[in-house]
């Protein structure tokens, strides 16, 4: 039976609340971002125009394809030194924060535009072609009438995927950027309580994230009755 | 340093001249004259790498390596001098370090880095700063006293170690059975022995009484076993930068030759360390004695 | 930049003496991501099934317990979830259960504590998917079949599932890939996956690009077959009169 240590908790407190401000900050980032960039992709490839949408799934394809590590190394290691290089930059600055965020936004945005392509596409036609109907552009169409419905169908989609983005920033262990997980791991390892500080860590993302989905679940039982 | 208006580049040359017997009539060039431009020095440290390399409860790096590496930004600081040499600090994993020196993020890094031939194509090491040997771990009742008692056993190794490979490649000469399980970081291979997955944990013998001090109970482990090899750890730098090298190696030199690195020895080695008070109680072995005595740069193989 | 390029380094004999190249290594690796991403997907869609309709149903007590299931699942880092399975779970059991199983060849340890891991995780969320693609249905559907006379599971069988299931092609689409892309996290306990023979490739040469460029065409080959695939069920499946449908 394994024998349960937690005295590595208290000491490691600071740096632990330095790892979920990191956390926190990616998250947040890469959901804005991506929410906005992944409409943009959505809309582009549900678009008649056939190199947009081309584009638009090229891109979508790309980043779904390879593993979310896979991405945050490539930012990491070879972008940062393609643009010092290109724009002549000083070398050697401290790019880890910024190529998470920058790695986690764009490779969110595939998924984001993924939800809300399928949003877009559970609006019945119907309410495309009443639009038209009453004289309106694909545009205004869109924007007033079909985007207003997919969203608020897809609210909760979203938000759960931000949930799962923010689970998903332990990844960042690629440029040793300290998140939460990481930071835990880190002292877990350093300590020899690894078993100790990853429970740890997982109940406290487990409260965390549970309270969000709480929270989206309201929104949506909102949604419902509205 | 052509911006440089003529007195002072004049005033550099000669300062530089006359203080420093190494830079007579030349600019410092590669790492030395980024560090000067700049006045800044990247250093890459590990963050759990006990004792060499690692951080505190309060987040500052300490450790054996990174005393020495402090003792080489000294005497950078006094090659270019600098009134002033600010130290960047960039934590590095055992996957992107060697990256992270090609690509100019860390100019040198210091921790638990083995000097071997295939590392050598890629970056350059510094005098060596501490030696290991490959041995074993395991409880102390379990009747294992060296590798041939490990024929069909579980045996735990760190992946990417030079233990892995020579445990892999005993069990193929030796046609030993062994079950070889590689786990991902010596705290998950030291758990992968004390749940009873394997019997024994092969290891540099200073890393093994890093976990031996950090178990829950220390006395219910011993290292044991005929070390199979023995690694050299040096600092990395990037290749084809002897000016820097020069000035690192002669700052480890010096700090060897003059008995000084037996205090820091003792410091992380043989005393209590932080954060939780560990003592290891890793006896100077004959082989880092003789490394103190006459420092080089040489992988062992 | 400073890098030597060295290509041929796939095709040399591993540092080890065990006869195979460095590329065997990424092609057992290869092997070693597909049998384990596909087994834990098969288990994953059975009970994210199960879990996804018990969520919607009207009895209190199972969908408490289905939300239960998929809030623990989907609350826990994959990471954390993997470490319980392989450290702790085993330490739970029953002491002569727990070391039977620590007792069993260690490949098939980390294979079988990644494939339940794997599975269950991914259930949580095609359950996930099930519901929605269910609850999304106009109620209209639910009570046309009641009005028809079907029992509450003859609606589900003959008119919500069918509908549901080809709603959610394209979300499980995601879910798919991303069971490949996961299970990348399972070279964490030892097994040697793609990203872990990758890992080892860097380890042995110390030529890491060249690693990470073979490891990540090697993922986007699986999934450009995985997307290929499922474009074409999702053409199959496509609901006419929605806007996807043609």
């Amino acid at each position: 039976m394994h024998e349960f240590d937690w005295s590595s908790i208290p000491g490691s407190l600071p740096f632990l609340w330095q790892g979920m401000k990191v956390s926190l900050e990616i998250t947040i980032s890469a959901v804005v971002f991506g929410i906005v960039w992944g409409t943009l992709l959505a809309l582009m490839r549900l678009s008649a125009i056939g190199p947009l949408a081309w584009l638009a799934a090229g891109y979508v394809n790309l980043f779904r394809a390879v593993p979310l590590v896979m991405v945050l190394l490539w930012f990491f290691l070879i972008v940062p030194h393609l643009l010092e290089s290109l724009f002549d930059l000083p070398r050697g600055a401290d790019v880890r924060l910024i190529s998470a965020i920058t790695g986690f936004a764009l490779f969110e945005a595939a998924y984001y535009s993924e939800i809300i392509r399928a949003g877009i596409q559970s609006v019945p036609k119907g309410q495309m072609a009443a639009a038209s109907a009453l004289g309106m552009t694909y545009a205004q169409a869109m924007r007033l009438v079909v985007l207003p419905q997919a969203f608020r169908n897809m609210v909760p989609l979203l938000l759960t995927q931000g949930i799962i983005l923010f689970q998903d920033t332990s990844l960042v262990y690629v440029s040793a950027l300290a998140d939460f997980f990481g930071a835990a791991y880190k002292v877990g390892d350093r300590d020899g309580r690894l078993v100790e500080m990853l429970l740890f860590a997982g109940a406290i993302y487990f409260v965390l994230c549970l309270g969000a989905s709480r929270i989206v679940r309201h929104y949506q039982n909102k949604l419902k009755t509205a | 340093m052509f911006r440089l208006t003529r007195p002072l580049a004049v005033a550099t040359m000669l300062s530089a001249a006359m203080f420093s017997a190494s830079a007579i009539g030349q600019e410092p060039t590669g790492t030395l004259k980024k560090i000067k431009d700049s006045g800044v020095i990247s250093l890459g440290h590990r963050e759990s790498s006990i004792p060499f390399s690692y951080t505190d409860d309060k987040q500052q790096v300490i450790g054996y390596s990174h005393e020495l590496m402090l003792k080489a930004v000294e005497a950078v600081k006094a090659e270019l001098k600098l009134a002033k040499l600010d130290v960047k600090l960039i934590p590095v994993t055992s996957q992107n370090r060697i990256p992270l020196v090609q690509n100019g993020t860390v100019d040198i890094e210091c921790g638990s880095t083995t000097n071997n031939t295939e590392r050598q194509r890629q970056v350059s090491f510094s005098n060596s700063i501490f030696i290991i040997g490959t041995r074993l771990m395991t409880r102390k009742d379990s009747g294992i006293n060296d590798f041939p008692e490990l024929v069909g056993k579980n045996v735990v190794t760190t992946a990417g170690t030079t233990s892995e490979r020579l445990l892999r490649k005993m069990n193929e000469e030796k046609q030993m059975k062994m079950n070889i399980i590689s786990a991902k970081d010596h705290g998950e291979s030291f758990l992968t022995l004390e749940t009873g997955r394997a019997v024994a944990f092969m290891m540099d013998d200073a890393l093994l009484y890093g976990e031996m001090a950090k178990a829950k109970r220390p006395s219910d482990w011993v290292v044991v076993g005929t070390p199979q090899s023995y690694e050299a750890y040096g600092c990395m730098m990037r290749k084809d930068d002897p000016a820097f090298k020069k000035v690192v190696d002669n700052a480890l030199a010096k700090v060897m030759t003059s008995g000084e690195v037996e205090k820091i020895y003792e410091k992380w080695f043989l005393q209590p360390i932080p954060p939780k008070g560990l003592n290891l109680n890793f006896p100077l072995s004959t082989a880092v004695r003789n490394l103190y005595k006459s420092p080089n740069d040489k992988a062992f193989e | 930049m400073a890098y030597n390029w060295h290509w041929g380094v796939f095709l040399q004999p591993t540092a080890t003496g065990d006869g195979a190249t460095y590329l065997d290594w990424m092609i057992q690796g290869l092997k070693m991501t597909v049998a384990l991403s596909l087994s834990a997907w098969l288990i994953a869609l059975v009970i994210g099934a199960v879990i996804g309709v018990l969520r919607t149903v009207p009895g209190v007590w199972l969908s408490a317990i289905a939300t239960a299931y998929v809030e623990f699942f989907r609350n826990i880092p994959l990471l954390v979830q993997l470490f319980l399975w392989y450290f702790v779970v085993p330490e739970l059991l029953p002491e002569s259960l727990g070391t039977a199983f620590k007792q069993t060849h260690p490949v098939l340890q980390q294979f079988l504590a990644s494939m339940v891991c794997l599975a269950l995780f991914t259930s949580a969320r095609v359950a996930e998917q099930v519901r929605s693609g269910i609850n999304s249905l106009p109620p209209g559907q639910k009570n046309a079949g009641l009005a028809l006379g079907f029992t509450l599971a003859q609606t589900y069988r003959y008119v919500m599932l069918p509908m549901a299931v080809r709603l959610i092609v394209p979300p499980l689409t995601s879910e798919f890939l991303n069971i490949f892309k996961n299970s990348a996290v399972c070279s964490t306990i030892g097994l040697l996956e793609l990203a872990a023979q990758g890992r080892q490739l860097v380890d042995y040469t110390a030529q890491p690009y060249e690693s990470f460029i073979a490891v990540t065409v090697a993922y986007l080959l699986i999934n450009v077959v995985v997307m290929f695939g499922m474009r074409w069920v999702e053409g199959r499946v496509r609901v006419p009169g929605y806007i996807g449908g043609k």
